[in-house]
């Protein structure tokens, strides 16, 4: 459904990504894991369209959308929740799940009937700023805030960073509940083992390329992702 | 005489107030202080003048005088909006990724070229429009107050009204905010961010037109050079109450209005012009992010 073909992205001089290929196929959890700085979160920025790769090629379903702007990507169906979660702090929760649905991708009532249902919480607070919410709240708004757009693939950077493991698995469930409707999931994570259970396949990023990939239950015996990722 | 002096204030504070709330948009988006802002107000009072003169001229203002300022209006809107897109695209836009300082000379550079132009084409001396209302009014509690001046202070309040509504209400105006708070963020949920900033100047560019305009009635004069001391003060205004925050561009063109005014009469009007310079200083000093501006540790 989604394939990236060697892609390399720069800042300025630094090259981030160093010719990665990956593919996730329809209604699959694919992770992507690796240390800090291999480059997980700028894949997915070039994904979205906001770095633009200096080559390589990305397909959706086989069309060429190498290069496209972000608010185009959102309309052919990639959404993104980025890391650090990025609520509009002087938004309300309403008007940050309404800018969710801004280019109308399916029914409004419908996206607030699933996101409410998903994440009850956020209903209690819709009048709320998003700036005063918790941290896990925010990582809930920022998830439902990208399903508002109804989108077909679902990009996840690092959701369960900086949450208590009671709620680490609640976004885990959700997560697995999202795919289970029929979105298809792109999930980075520090947290390798408990992303590697819940999805079908992953890849190891090291250094902006990748060095290894297959099924999670491979990589979850794997000896070397074992001992670099699981502290095994 | 504290009334006459607050209507006065008031009525030159609501035209501050809207040129200072085209500074504060486009900072609250671009971070980019618009010095070419203050040149396409003078060119709204220019295109006033020219198209009131023209309709006197035709007769169409003793026929109807709503209906000749009325389209006078419409047009110098439509007139300065484009002038706000086109020096979006041809002087911002191109610089969207350099840095900071770029996109200050090219709008430096923009306001010179605007104020060369105007005074090429129309002349280095002040045109003079004779006044459309007379110095027609009434009066209440012993306070003289023109019809022009009521209406300032109306139609500035109504602009204000309908672009607070805009901000808070529409779906545009929602994403305005969003992209004033995170540009990313906003186009990685479908945000066309080029279009939200086109929409910022086209608003704030409409808004000193109505300005341009209406200070051309009032004083009955322009010359190429207005813009700049009109947008050097609404910019003071911009910064005293908060620069990027919209109400506070209300506030601060208001209260600078205000100040102006009863500095003039109760102090010496031979300062007039400095009032807004002293109280600059003052905030600078004080309290940098302005009335109701986040504090900077917010921002960054
Ligand atoms: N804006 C930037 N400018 C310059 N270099 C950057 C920038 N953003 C990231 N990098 C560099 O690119 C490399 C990859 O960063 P990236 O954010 O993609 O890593 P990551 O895998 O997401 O790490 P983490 O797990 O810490 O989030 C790092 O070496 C980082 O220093
Ligand atoms: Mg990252």
């Amino acid at each position: 459904m989604l394939r990236l073909e060697r892609i390399h992205t720069f800042y300025g001089p630094i090259e981030a990504i160093r010719g990665v290929d990956l593919e996730i196929g329809k209604g699959e959890i694919v992770s992507l894991i690796g240390s800090n700085g291999a480059g997980k979160s700028t894949s997915l920025m070039t994904i979205s369209g906001v770095l633009k790769p200096s080559s390589g090629k990305i397909f959706l379903n086989d069309t060429d959308i190498t290069g496209l702007p972000p608010h185009r990507i959102v309309e052919l169906g990639i959404s993104q929740v980025p890391e650090g979660r990025r609520i509009f702090p002087k938004l309300t929760v309403f008007e940050n799940l309404e800018m969710g649905h801004y280019l109308e991708r399916g029914d409004l009532q419908s996206s607030f009937d699933m996101v409410f249902t998903l994440f009850p919480i956020l209903g209690e607070r819709k009048n709320q700023k998003g700036g005063t919410l918790s941290g896990g709240e925010q990582q809930m708004l920022a998830i439902a805030r990208a399903l508002m757009s109804n989108p077909d693939i679902l990009l996840l950077d690092e959701p369960s960073l900086g949450l208590a493991p009671i709620m680490v698995s609640k976004i885990f469930r959700t997560v697995h509940d999202i795919n289970r409707r029929g979105v298809t999931v792109l999930l980075v994570e520090q947290n390798a083992k408990a992303a590697l259970k819940l999805s079908h396949r992953g890849y190891v990023l090291e250094n902006g390329a990748v060095t290894l990939q297959g099924n999670s239950e491979d990589l979850l015996h794997n000896e070397k992702v074992r001992h670099a990722y699981l502290g095994e | 005489m504290f009334l006459q002096q607050l209507i006065n204030g008031l009525t030159l504070g609501s035209v501050y107030a809207l040129i200072a709330l085209g500074y504060t948009m486009v900072y609250g988006i671009l971070e980019l202080i618009n010095f070419a802002h203050g040149e396409i107000y003078m060119l709204g009072a220019y295109l006033g003048i020219i198209l009131l003169g023209f309709f006197t001229a035709i007769g169409l203002t003793s026929y109807s005088l709503y209906l000749s300022l009325g389209i006078t209006l419409l047009l110098t809107v439509i007139f300065c909006s484009s002038y706000g897109f086109t020096i979006e695209k041809i002087a911002y836009k191109p610089l969207r990724n350099a840095p900071r300082l770029s996109p200050l000379i090219s709008a430096i550079g923009v306001s010179i070229f605007l104020q060369n132009y105007v005074m090429l084409t129309q002349g280095a001396t002040d045109k003079v429009f004779p006044s459309l209302f007379g110095g027609a009014g009434f009066t209440v509690m012993s306070t003289r107050i023109t019809y022009l001046q009521a209406s300032i202070i109306l139609v500035s309040a109504f602009m204000m009204i309908m672009l607070n509504a805009f901000i808070l209400k529409t779906k545009t105006g929602k994403a305005m905010r969003a992209v004033a708070q995170d540009k990313v963020m906003a186009s990685l949920l479908g945000i066309n961010i080029d279009t939200i900033i086109t929409i910022t100047f086209i608003i704030g560019s409409g808004l000193a037109a109505v300005a341009g305009m209406m200070v051309a009635m009032y004083y009955g004069l322009v010359n190429y050079f207005i813009g700049y001391s009109a947008g050097i003060k609404a910019f003071t205004a911009a910064v005293l109450g908060g620069i990027g925050s919209v109400p506070g561009a209300m506030l601060g063109g208001i209260l600078l209005g205000l100040v102006e005014s009863l500095g003039a009469g109760y102090i010496s009007s031979e300062y007039k012009d400095a009032y807004a310079f002293i109280i600059l200083i003052i905030i600078l000093l004080v309290k940098p992010e302005g009335l109701l501006g986040r504090s900077l540790e917010e921002k960054i």
